[in-house]
């Protein structure tokens, strides 16, 4: 079955393609934390944010709609978790309503803070679409490995990425199976069916786990990943990490000081 | 003149852990610079018997590399000398791209940057795929695959490529090509397989297991003749 990428464009061409893996994991990780940890007051100040990212996104030359697509799928997710804040926050009320019994009230504080809730979390998605869409999935695990991150988090990953296609085009045929010899009848019985699915699954992966394990030992794997530093750190990875970490430096002092 | 005696095989029996009997009594050799088929029917033993050319499974005492018992001491050494190559590549390339594959044996084997970069570049080569290295395996097509896994193993230029099934799934176009890419290596080879043209064009020795025995040892011209024979371990559906 064919899959769609999940580092799609990734392979394309610009100046932001062309940096160092760490350099963009280092300004992305960066700027979530300035995000992150803007006072919720100043909105010029999201402003001046998204300015940063959508130059960025410019000269990525990444499709805009591919991206505000993407990004639009953490707004419920979100608001999931804060859509109550207005409603508990302390503070002058913004208006009121009754249903039923019940009255409700929203504060001005509340929904501020709902929207700088909002508004941080789209940037930092946009932030890391830009990152995953301007880098393979291979060189962001080879920048992870330079920086320090753990060996063994970084192999978890890597598999994953390597079968996680390969898993869901195991369950698909298993679903056909089942669907082709009429899967239906009782709840009970549909319920253990699917049990049972889930635990041929299970031993498959498990057996698959041991043939790779054979595969890698055949090579001479002793338990320690080694790889190669093929990355490159230019001179415009310097200017490009150098000039965001002033930018956002800047906006922060900005931010203090009106 | 006498030829070296590679791998030796004596007197191998073999059961997996839940008492399924695979392999019974098989004695083999294969020589230097030789091109062996091991054909058999489905569930035979042949994987399995692969499995111990390098020590995956190992029987102590049975299984000899250049005069060497494979034993838990040298098995750095025996994996960097039989290159073997699984019959599902999906198993083979364990990498999020092809350059980490065929990089991660001569990688293990402590080769210098300079010199994986050789080897992946060589073994790349060697299969008709250079230019492939920063693919990912996923978006490859199965011969593709076949023939990435095969370079995984060549780039750590070894002794004896064993490759297990290596034309099974494949189009008639992606067969040749893989046939193709086995006519031009100059290493020994010992090909696993249901395929007798392939086996014809490739090997001049064949062997036939069957049912965890070696039921012939021969010339493959001999052996492909003999119909009767063939017929008797399932292998005559083939019209040649
Ligand atoms: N991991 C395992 N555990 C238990 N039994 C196994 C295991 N792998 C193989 N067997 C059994 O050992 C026997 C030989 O299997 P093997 O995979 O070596 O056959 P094969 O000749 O390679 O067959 P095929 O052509 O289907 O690949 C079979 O009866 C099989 O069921
Ligand atoms: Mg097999």
């Amino acid at each position: 079955m064919k899959h769609s990428f999940i580092d799609q464009y990734s392979n394309r061409d610009s100046l932001i393609h062309r940096l160092d893996p760490r350099s963009k994991l280092v300004a992305t990780l960066a700027f979530i934390a300035a995000v992150a940890l803007t006072p919720s007051a100043g909105w010029l100040v999201y402003c001046l944010y998204f300015i940063i990212i959508a130059a960025l996104i410019l000269l990525s030359r990444v499709p805009l709609l591919y991206i505000s697509r993407r990004s639009l799928v953490i707004i419920p997710f979100v608001l999931l978790v804060a859509i109550f804040i207005p409603f508990f926050k302390e503070g002058e009320v913004a208006f009121g309503f009754n249903i039923w019994a019940w009255h409700l009230s929203l504060t001005h504080n509340g929904l501020q803070l709902l929207w700088s809730i909002l508004a941080k979390s789209w940037l930092s998605i946009l932030s890391l679409i830009l990152l995953t869409s301007t880098t393979g999935f291979a060189s962001l695990l080879k920048g992870l490995e330079q920086l320090r991150m753990p060996r063994v988090m970084v192999m978890l990953l890597s598999f994953m990425y390597r079968y996680i296609f390969l898993l869901t085009d195991e369950v698909m045929r298993m679903k056909q199976a089942r669907d082709s010899r009429n899967f239906g009848g009782k709840r009970l019985r549909q319920m253990s069916i699917v049990g049972n699915m889930i635990g041929t699954l299970f031993i498959r992966s498990y057996e698959r786990g041991e043939r790779v394990y054979a595969a890698m030992v055949s090579r001479g794997f002793d338990g320690h990943s080694r790889t190669l530093d093929r990355l490159h750190f230019s001179r415009l990875d310097t200017c490009f990490i150098t000039a965001i970490i002033l930018v956002l430096v800047c906006i922060n002092l900005f931010n203090l000081y009106y | 003149m006498i030829m070296q005696e590679l791998i030796t095989i004596e007197n191998l029996s073999f059961s997996y852990p839940d008492g399924q009997k695979a392999l019974t009594d098989v004695s083999l050799g294969i020589y230097k610079g030789e091109s062996v088929a091991i054909v058999g029917p489905n569930g035979a033993g042949k994987s399995t018997l692969v499995l111990h050319f390098n020590g995956i499974l190992r029987s102590n005492g049975h299984v000899k590399l250049l005069g060497k018992p494979v034993d838990d001491n040298n098995l750095r050494w025996v994996r960097s000398r039989v290159g073997l190559v699984f019959q599902n590549p999906d198993d083979q390339l364990f990498s999020p791209t092809v350059f980490d594959d065929v990089a991660f044996g001569p990688m293990n084997m402590g080769y210098s940057k300079a010199e994986v970069e050789q080897a992946v570049k060589m073994a790349l080569g060697l299969v008709g795929m250079p230019g492939f290295e920063k693919r990912s395996p996923h978006h490859l097509s199965v011969g593709e695959k076949k023939r990435i896994a095969m370079a995984t193993v060549l780039s750590m230029s070894p002794e004896v490529l064993v490759i297990d099934e290596p034309t099974s799934n494949l189009d008639p176009r992606g067969k040749w090509d893989i046939i193709e890419v086995l006519k031009g290596l100059s290493v020994t080879r010992v090909i696993v397989s249901h395929d007798l043209e392939m086996v014809r064009e490739l090997c001049p020795r064949m062997v036939i297991i069957d049912r965890g025995r070696v039921a012939a040892d021969g010339n493959t011209a001999d052996i492909l003749a003999d119909k009767k024979l063939l017929a008797a371990h399932g292998l005559a559906a083939c019209s040649l």
